[in-house]
């Protein structure tokens, strides 16, 4: 008998054991070591975010641990579901607003001293309810990549480079071939909706959401007109899974992406290209910009720790190696100058940053967004009248939803 | 008393060992089921622990899915269009494989059968994600899979890329359009169109996929039980004059009805849940055409923060599972005949009859010829 409520009390203990190891951080320990949670896109970003980290660490005496996350929109929701958020973290633009609207961030922006440093656009991204609730970490604009080598074999020289749509679909077509085509952009909102906004439309205008302007028909319209011509492909067609993809891969000899073609210098080392602003459309000059903000839980016990560390990457000098490091653009407007002057292969996308427009986000807006990439799928036999008209009504109820 | 003693020690005993079991699937299975039926009905965001920072908002998170329209309904019924056409694409084709299989490896005269045995079971112990890697790359638009399809002249489509349905591109033959007659009514924000568009031809390579996959494992089950169909039997009905194909349907195939309801039943349940393959080819891309339940309620819980929705699309999900089993079950109920089996009876009782009167007119040499024939 006494063994056997020995062995019961070792059960328990070692049960008791076992629990308590995988609880472990939700104690009162939490302002020894501040976590950050990023979504790499490469190595190479992973060592410049731990090496400015770590030299935060050595100027505060605040040990940081820099984590990287296999799926940022997973382990964030099961962070803050189980009470046990990191500290610091991506929070990316398409999800800001619904992390906001559920109460998730806490609003220090304008704690920040060099929260006037930001380019305006990115603070009235990252500003709901009227407070400007987290840093915008750095940003990226659509421009359009030409391979070179492609460009001169097709006898065009700097004076074809597309400045509107009309010149676009001459270079385009110059510029096809039974090999490759001439130009590729991913089949998306995030992609297509630039040619709707050059040609003057928009999503949301003030409070009201003008999705189905004639504006918007158009610029659809137009990349019709390109796919129809031949001399546009999208990427799954001509079995790549990017834009870059297809660009390295000779695939195509034009593309729409951002500065992180950078990254397609490792697997496509031979292929030569430059970029350039996007072409002006009938509504002007228009382009995406990309953002992320470095977001704090709310209620955070560390957020003073933690918004010391989010000046010092956010401060110019930071930004600029963060820039040099994996190709991203600065959002201070300062430092993006500096490394524009100093990098001329990125000035178009720095350029972009003037007149760019960020995608619509409102919380719910991605689920309709999606809706609109699944019914351009099938592109060359949809409607885009009825296409746009969902569209309309869809973001609507979203929009009603939000508010 | 004694008696009471005895037995009360025992019962403490049987508690205590049960213990750990009932405390594990209690902690990590009840309780959690519990807790989800409760954030089903609630207005959880997903912020620290759902009893306590969240409020019960009644039916509404049903209701989105189900009856108020709106994009959650249409891309409910999207999901459950898509899955329907991928189970009834699944099901017949992987237990019909299995029992093929099953029957060929099962042959005494076939050499090599461990050989084979092994090889039709590898599928199905390959993690799904590798293999769905590898049918991403056999099926890309230059892939092998065209590569093979072109030496016969015909140019592949660009597999899962390609959004349009089987059944749409049928119904294009007939003349029927998104325009026509079925554009209007429908179910769950599809139209009665878009209800049959059937499986597009990205969803077709998920549905070979899975058949590949699990056939295997069926096969084992199906050899298991053909193995204790007893040669008497066999002999019995080939003494009889059954031909192989009459002995195989009339004799072995109902001797493996029990295993023939596991292997449907298992095949429902994992055809209605997948995921794995859904979330690796592109969360449903492309144009929403390989979305299934599984995948939206992860989307609806995980990126849109709407968990409410996203368990409640789960307990849909269930409730689709028991219904399609229920059926599955009244199907393949025990039944001593069936309408074909009655007829069946029927003209043999009455050939017998006929026999027994030749044999009576034709005297005693011919008798129980019929019988035998």
């Amino acid at each position: 008998m006494r063994r056997k409520m020995l062995s019961v009390a070792a059960l328990a203990g070692g049960a008791a054991l076992v629990l308590a190891g995988c609880s472990g951080g939700g104690g009162g320990d939490s302002t020894e070591t501040l976590t950050v949670l990023i979504g790499t896109s490469g190595d190479a970003e992973t060592a410049a975010v731990t090496a400015a980290a770590d030299a935060w660490s050595a100027e505060s005496g605040v040990d940081v641990e820099v984590k990287v996350a296999a799926n940022l929109t997973e382990e964030l929701a099961t962070g803050f579901a189980g009470d046990d958020p990191p500290d610091l973290f991506y929070m990316s633009w398409d999800q800001f607003q619904t992390y906001a609207g559920n109460g998730y961030l806490e609003s220090y922006g304008d704690d920040l001293p060099n929260a006037g440093d930001f380019y305006p656009t990115f603070r009235d991204e990252y500003t709901f309810d009227g407070e400007f609730v987290c840093a915008p970490k750095d940003f990226s604009t659509l421009g359009l990549i030409i391979n070179t080598d492609m460009w001169a074999e097709a006898g065009l020289t700097d004076a074809d480079i597309p400045t509107d749509w009309e010149s676009l679909t001459a270079a385009a077509t110059a510029l096809t071939t039974p090999e490759h085509v001439g130009l590729s952009f991913g089949q998306e909102y995030a992609r297509i909706g630039v040619f709707m906004a050059q040609a003057g439309g928009s999503i949301v205008d003030g409070d009201e959401i003008v999705a189905d302007s004639p504006e918007n028909l158009e610029g659809l319209e137009y990349v019709k007109s390109l796919y129809d011509a031949g001399v546009l492909r999208f990427p799954a067609e001509i079995d790549a899974g990017w834009g870059g993809e297809a660009l390295g891969a000779g695939k195509a000899a034009m593309v729409i992406e951002g500065p992180w073609i950078k990254g397609i210098e490792g697997d496509f080392p031979d292929t030569n290209y430059a970029s350039y602003e996007l072409p002006a459309g009938p509504g002007g000059p228009a382009t995406f910009s990309f953002t992320n903000c470095w977001g704090i839980p709310e209620g955070s016990p560390t957020a003073e720790d933690t918004v010391s560390l989010v000046e010092f990457l956010t401060s110019d000098d930071q930004q600029v190696e963060f820039a040099n490091a994996y190709g991203v653009l600065p959002s201070s407007e300062a430092a993006a100058q500096t490394y524009a002057d100093s990098n001329a292969a990125i000035a178009g996308f720095v350029a972009g940053a003037d007149y760019a427009v960020t995608p619509v986000a409102f919380d719910g807006a991605a689920a309709v967004t999606s809706e609109f990439n699944a019914r351009l799928a099938d592109f060359a036999t949809a409607d885009f009248a009825s296409i746009l008209a969902d569209f309309q009504a869809q973001l609507e109820a979203a929009y009603a939803d939000a508010q | 008393m004694v008696r009471n003693n005895i037995r009360g020690g025992e019962a403490r005993a049987g508690w205590l060992f049960t213990a750990p079991a009932v405390i594990i699937i209690g902690v990590f299975l009840v309780l959690p089921i519990f807790l989800a039926v409760f954030v089903s009905f609630s207005d959880w965001n997903g912020r620290g622990s759902p009893l306590g920072n969240a409020e019960l908002i009644g039916t509404d998170n049903y209701a989105a899915v189900l009856t108020e329209e709106g994009l959650s309904q249409r891309d409910f019924g999207t999901a459950i269009r898509n899955n329907l056409y991928y189970v009834l694409g699944v099901v017949p084709l992987q237990t019909a494989l299995a029992l093929f299989l099953a029957v060929q490896v099962n042959r005494r005269i076939l050499k090599g059968r461990g050989f084979f045995r092994t090889a039709f079971y590898f599928p199905s112990v390959t993690s799904s994600i590798a293999i769905t890697t590898i049918f991403i790359f056999l099926f890309a638009g230059s892939g092998a899979v065209n590569g093979i399809i072109s030496w016969f002249g015909v140019d592949g489509p660009n597999w899962f890329a390609d959004p349009s349905g089987v059944g749409h591109k049928i119904l294009g033959v007939f003349g029927v359009g998104a325009a026509g007659p079925l554009a209007d009514g429908g179910m769950l924000g599809l139209s009665w169109y878009d209800w049959l568009s059937g499986p597009s031809v990205a969803m077709c390579v998920l549905i070979i996929l899975a058949v590949f996959t699990t056939s295997g494992t069926f096969m084992l089950l199906f050899l298991a039980a053909l193995q204790n169909v007893s040669q008497e039997v066999q002999e019995a009905a080939a003494i009889d004059g059954a031909g192989p194909f009459r002995t195989f349907f009339s004799v072995t195939l109902p001797l493996l009805k029990p295993t023939l309801f596991t292997v449907l039943t298992l095949g429902l349940i994992g055809t209605w849940q997948v995921f794995d393959q859904v979330y690796l080819a592109g969360g449903g891309d492309p144009g929403k055409t390989t979305l299934t339940p599984a995948y939206l309620a992860y989307q609806a819980s995980f990126e849109n923060l709407d968990w409410g929705e996203g368990t409640a699309i789960s307990f849909l999900l269930f409730l689709i599972i028991v219904t399609f089993t229920l059926i599955q079950r009244w199907v393949l109920r025990d039944r001593d005949a069936g309408r074909s089996g009655l007829r069946r009876e029927k003209r043999a009782v009455q050939r017998l009859r006929a026999d027994a009167e030749a044999a009576k007119l034709g005297g005693n040499a011919d008798a129980g010829r019929g019988i035998v024939r």
